[in-house]
């Protein structure tokens, strides 16, 4: 299971990576494992508010659906078009292609209270 | 070739020693899945010709007319041809053993079918008067009493078309009676080994939905459920037996610990069939069930439908439930009625009662004595199966079931073969696959139901079947991840059915000049 | 003595309870608390399969009109002739006794025919998809009221006064669970506001005559409502789908689509809608997609949407279709064709028009409305409705429906291509006699 050493995680199986003053988040490859071959996404419209560990979407395979919740808060600045298209590049590329949104922080600190990717392992290993 | 048509399959091996479906006789490289009818059809067939028209025509009102109608052109033979080689794809009762967990598929018998199609029962129409429909409702009627006998309620109301519209009904009916007393209850509490249906009818009907957690004995967890009876919760909604086809040993405990909170028992009749004629939701403290007459009554699903679930409520709930049901009045004449603070309605008419005919002539060719033999049998055959197949798969729950035994596939899973793939290997043998994946407390979970209509003999080819998938997953594993290899289709691309979907017929690009312009000339009336 | 459809013999239940190591089956029912086991229930006796037969034919004889009485009864159920074809398919046990097709590799017979059932339910109604069915014409306008205000985030449901008087009952039924409201306006007085989340209309309505769709349609988006249409399928053999009159679901009852009276069911609710709305629509639908070795094949689809996935929080708890009676309409609408099912629209309506027409000439009777109708319409008779059908019954006729808490003394009259003209002319000679 790969787990960049570069970004950080939550428990819901989140990821967030910084790109100069944005963050892009997505779901982790344990997530896409998990869920099975990804069928659909429901993600808010750009410039939509989300709020930290809040639910600010859905991801869903064939046999089931997960609520995605934000790992940071912020406002969303693009939406990935690619992943509505073809939700298959986030079985493919989790953290490459399959990003699903990008967000201006609203708070950077909120940061600080996600995993690194040694403590999201740990969270994976176990279960 | 008749001897391939014979269960078991699993002593016929084809010549690559592989087990051979009763299936793969058929020519699956027909593509007749390319061929709606909408493709065979071809412009002036017909197949039906209607009378002349008797009276002078009308004029018709041009702004209302439509312009064009895409149906198909087919003559009669290329419809029964069509539809009778899409019948010999589907695996069905009369063809084979279908265990299918919770679906209760037993033998649906022939002469219910008859009866239900005489032409004094089909052909009834639903608003003629009461006095020329005598004998329709006194057949609603005898059931009604029928099954509140068997429940030991007080009221039935027939009017749900199915188990999940019986829910609806019941729980509304929860509903309206907490409502008449003025109690705000808003949550309903369902156990982790739920059917969906059950979280999803009380949010249906307004309810916030808090689960129960089934103990390591696989029964209610009773320090849960204490701990979340407040005077918030209107009602517990149970399955009994349980989905993991367990009796509740501590039922009148459960009952007593939810009425004493205020709340009220739902009883989910979907098991019944386990203990019909031996048990009674009544007499367990059940407020309100619903059966689905589909099931222990043995009425045809039909491929998914129609189905029939009514419910059965103690005299305080009487009130409230759908209309309408059926009295009888001093003179013996039988009418509709509707309750006097009744729900409303939950359907066009009075129910499924072509449906409901057939559940009749089934509990009338059992009667008491045959009920008991349904559920004994029934039991007998669920621990038959469960004592042939323990050694070979994880049993979470080792104590004596009811109608249905559920295992975990986790030791196949290890070898890297998951419950799917041992239900599609299943196929090849020349069964239905049973309930897998559900109940969802019970990891890679394979739940079989047998039924009372199978033979020793039909269970052990079954079992011989598990067993010999089991060494398969062991010893040849990719065989039964790539199964079924012997069914008219193979596994199928349900991701991209999914991401991309197709739901209906649309013309073919090169056979669009074909479709008939707009503007009615093929519509030689008007 | 064993029953003839339990094949295990005393002796198969011996090998099994020795195999269980028990003596008696009552030890399998040891979690059953004593004082539950084995009460008393009073049940008729058990018949044989000749008796059963004797006995539910006697019940059905009791149903006292002739076999074949002279009906002019509509009001949501309607008699129309149904080829041979139908009931020798849906006959056949293979599609009868199979279950909801949760294994696709051995259930391609129930697909491809629910998939065709989308098909046609989409060519008629003109919409984009549609699932594989609802429980009735009711629960489906029900289920589509709940939808729309799920998709608008609204409370309000609007519906008209003209609609089957089973369909507000059930719509308020289902509207209870959720608080929603329910407001119903005369077609000519209706007055939307933000707060509704849709228009329903039926069309034809119960008194069998048009609405004003268009306006009603515009009404509906102009207060960014739902359009909810309620159509009967066989008068789309001819007249205008909702689609083209802005429908944004189209709901309706199937059971004139080959489906017999049988005293109110199993009948068959259809429901499409709009492409952009199928996420939030309830029920059971089929896709086509293509197997491992490139099969074209069929299988369920947007499963998620559903309570078996989505549990609380499902677009509803329904998990059946009416699948057999979806299929009985599918051989039908197939056996009839294009030019059947406008043949029987175009005999349905020219023999009703007859009919309204030698009926609105008998001194005393009149038609109640002016407007457009299809097979089905309001006489107001000279007397009171529900005199006149029990005169009517005791010569072989049902004459119609008593709608006098409607229309004064209205009696709604249904004709179908099932009424010759010399039964036409029966009824109207029955009603000029006193």
């Amino acid at each position: 299971m790969e787990i960049p050493a570069d970004l950080k995680y939550t428990k819901e199986h989140e990821w967030v990576r910084m790109e100069g003053d944005f963050a892009a988040i997505g779901i982790t490859d344990f997530a896409q494992d998990s869920l099975g071959d990804v069928v659909f996404l429901q993600l808010p419209e750009e410039n939509a508010e989300i709020t930290q560990f809040a639910k600010f979407g859905e991801i869903e395979s064939v046999k089931a659906v997960s609520d995605l919740f934000a790992p940071i808060s912020g406002r969303i600045i693009e939406r990935n078009q690619a992943v509505i298209d073809t939700p298959e590049v986030v079985n493919e590329e989790p953290y490459g292609g399959g990003w699903l949104l990008k967000v201006e922080l609203s708070n950077p600190t909120e940061l600080e209270s996600l995993m690194s990717a040694a403590e999201y392992q740990v969270l994976t290993a176990s279960g | 070739m008749t001897e391939l048509r014979e269960r078991p399959q699993v002593q016929q091996d084809s010549e690559d020693g592989r087990p051979i479906h009763p299936m793969a006789r058929q020519p699956i490289e027909t593509g007749i899945g390319d061929r709606l009818t909408f493709d065979l059809s071809k412009p002036g067939r017909i197949g039906c010709v209607l009378p002349e028209l008797d009276v002078p025509e009308a004029p018709t009102p041009p702004g209302l007319l439509r312009q064009d109608l895409r149906l198909p052109e087919m003559s009669q033979i290329d419809v029964v041809r069509y539809f009778t080689a899409l019948s010999t794809l589907n695996y069905s009762i009369d063809t084979g053993f279908y265990p299918l967990g919770s679906c209760t598929m037993k033998y649906n018998p022939k002469v219910n079918d008859d009866i239900a199609a005489l032409h004094g029962f089909s052909r009834v129409h639903p608003m003629q008067s009461e006095r020329t429909a005598q004998g329709a409702l006194e057949v609603l009627y005898l059931l009604q009493e029928a099954l509140a006998a068997l429940t030991g309620m007080d009221a039935v109301c027939l009017a749900p078309a199915a188990g999940a519209h019986g829910e609806l009904s019941g729980i509304l009916t929860v509903k309206a009676f907490l409502a008449d007393r003025g109690q705000k209850r808003h949550k309903v509490l369902v156990p982790d080994s739920a059917h969906g249906t059950n979280p999803a009818t009380a949010a249906m009907c307004g309810f916030s939905v808090a689960s129960i957690r089934t103990d390591d004995r696989g029964n209610l967890d009773l320090d849960d459920l204490n701990s979340q009876l407040d005077e918030d919760v209107a009602a517990l909604m149970i399955t009994m037996p349980n989905t993991l086809g367990l009796f509740e040993p501590d039922i009148a405990e459960v009952s007593e610990l939810v009425h004493a909170a205020g709340g009220l028992m739902y009883g989910d009749g979907a098991n019944m069939n386990a203990i019909v004629g031996r048990a009674r939701f009544g007499d367990m403290g059940f407020d309100v069930v619903h059966m689905n007459l589909h099931k222990t009554f043995s009425t045809p699903h039909g491929g998914g439908g129609p189905g029939a679930g009514p419910i059965a409520v103690k005299a305080p709930l009487a009130p409230y439930i759908p209309t309408p049901i059926v009295e009888r009045s001093d003179g013996g004449d039988f009418r509709l009625a509707t309750p006097s603070k009744s729900i409303g309605k939950v359907g066009m008419f009075h129910g499924n009662f072509g449906v409901l005919v057939r559940a009749y002539a089934f509990i009338r060719a059992h009667g008491l004595d045959g009920l008991r033999q349904v559920s004994e049998n029934a039991v007998l055959n669920a621990n038959y199966i469960k004592e042939r197949l323990q050694g070979a798969y994880d049993l979470p729950y080792d104590r004596t079931c009811l109608h249905e035994v559920v295992f975990s596939g986790n030791r196949q899973k290890a070898k890297g073969v998951r419950t799917l793939d041992i239900a599609k290997r299943l196929i090849d043998y020349g069964f239905h696959p049973p309930t897998v994946y559900f109940p969802l407390i019970v990891e890679e979970a394979l739940m079989i139901e047998p039924t009372e209509s199978e033979s020793l003999e039909n269970l052990d080819a079954f079992c011989d079947a598990m067993l010999r998938i089991a060494e398969e997953a062991e010893n040849d594993p990719e065989v039964v991840r790539t199964a079924p290899h012997y069914s008219p289709v193979r596994r199928l691309d349900e991701a991209t059915a999914a991401r991309k979907p197709i739901l209906r017929w649309q013309p073919r690009a090169e056979d669009a000049p074909r479709s008939e312009p707009t503007g009615g000339e093929a519509h030689p009336t008007w | 003595m064993t029953h003839p459809y339990i094949p295990n013999t005393a002796d198969d239940r011996r090998q099994i309870m020795s195999r269980l190591g028990i003596h008696k089956v009552d030890e399998l029912f040891g979690d059953i608390p004593g004082e539950f086991r084995d009460p008393r229930i009073e049940l008729p006796p058990q018949l044989s399969e000749q008796e059963l037969v004797a006995e539910l034919s006697a019940l059905a004889w009791k149903n006292v009109l002739p076999a074949r009485p002279i009906s002019f009864l509509g009001a949501g159920a309607y008699r129309h002739y149904t080829p041979a074809v139908v009931s020798h398919i849906v006959n056949r046990g293979e599609f009868k006794t199979a279950y909801t097709p949760y294994q696709p590799e051995i259930s391609q017979g129930t697909l491809q025919t629910a998939f065709e059932f989308q098909s046609m339910v989409c060519e008629l109604t003109g919409m984009d998809v549609a699932n594989t069915s609802m429980y009735d014409g009711a629960s489906a306008l029900a289920e589509a009221c709940l939808m729309a205000a799920s998709v608008t985030g609204r409370r309000r449901i609007a519906l008209l006064s003209t609609m089957h008087i089973s369909f507000e009952s059930v719509v308020r039924t289902y509207a209870a669970g959720k608080s929603l409201e329910v407001d119903v306006f005369e077609p000519d007085q209706v007055r939307l506001t933000g707060e509704h989340a849709c228009l329903a209309v039926q069309n034809p309505n119960f008194f069998g005559y048009f609405e004003d769709v268009d306006v009603l349609g515009e009404q509906a988006h102009q207060a960014g409502s739902l359009y909810i249409v309620s159509a009967d399928p066989v008068s789309l053999g001819i007249f205008r789908p909702p689609a083209v009159y802005g429908a944004d679901i189209v709901v309706g009852e199937g059971q004139s689509l080959g489906i017999p009276p049988s005293y109110g069911g199993p009948y068959l609710g259809l429901f499409a809608c709009r492409s952009e709305l199928v996420r939030k629509m309830p029920g059971r639908i089929v896709g086509r997609t293509a197997d491992s070795e490139g099969r074209t094949a069929y299988v369920l689809t947007l499963q998620t949407r559903e309570q078996h996935i989505r549990r609380e929080n499902a677009t509803s708890n329904i998990c059946t279709s009416q699948q057999l009676l979806a299929l009985a309409a599918t051989v039908y609408v197939a056996t009839m064709g294009k030019h059947g099912l406008r043949r029987v629209a175009e005999l349905c309506y020219h023999k009703a028009h007859y009919a309204a027409q030698r009926i609105a000439e008998l001194p005393g009777y009149e038609l109640a409305s002016g407007g457009e109708f299809f097979h089905e319409f309001v006489v107001r008779c000279p007397g009171p409705v529900a005199d006149l059908l029990e005169r009517l019954e005791q010569r072989g006729i049902i004459a119609g429906f008593d709608v006098s808490d409607r229309f004064d003394r209205g009696l709604l009259v249904c004709v179908t291509e099932m009424n010759s003209r010399s039964e036409i002319d029966r009824l109207v000679e029955s009603l000029a006699q006193p």
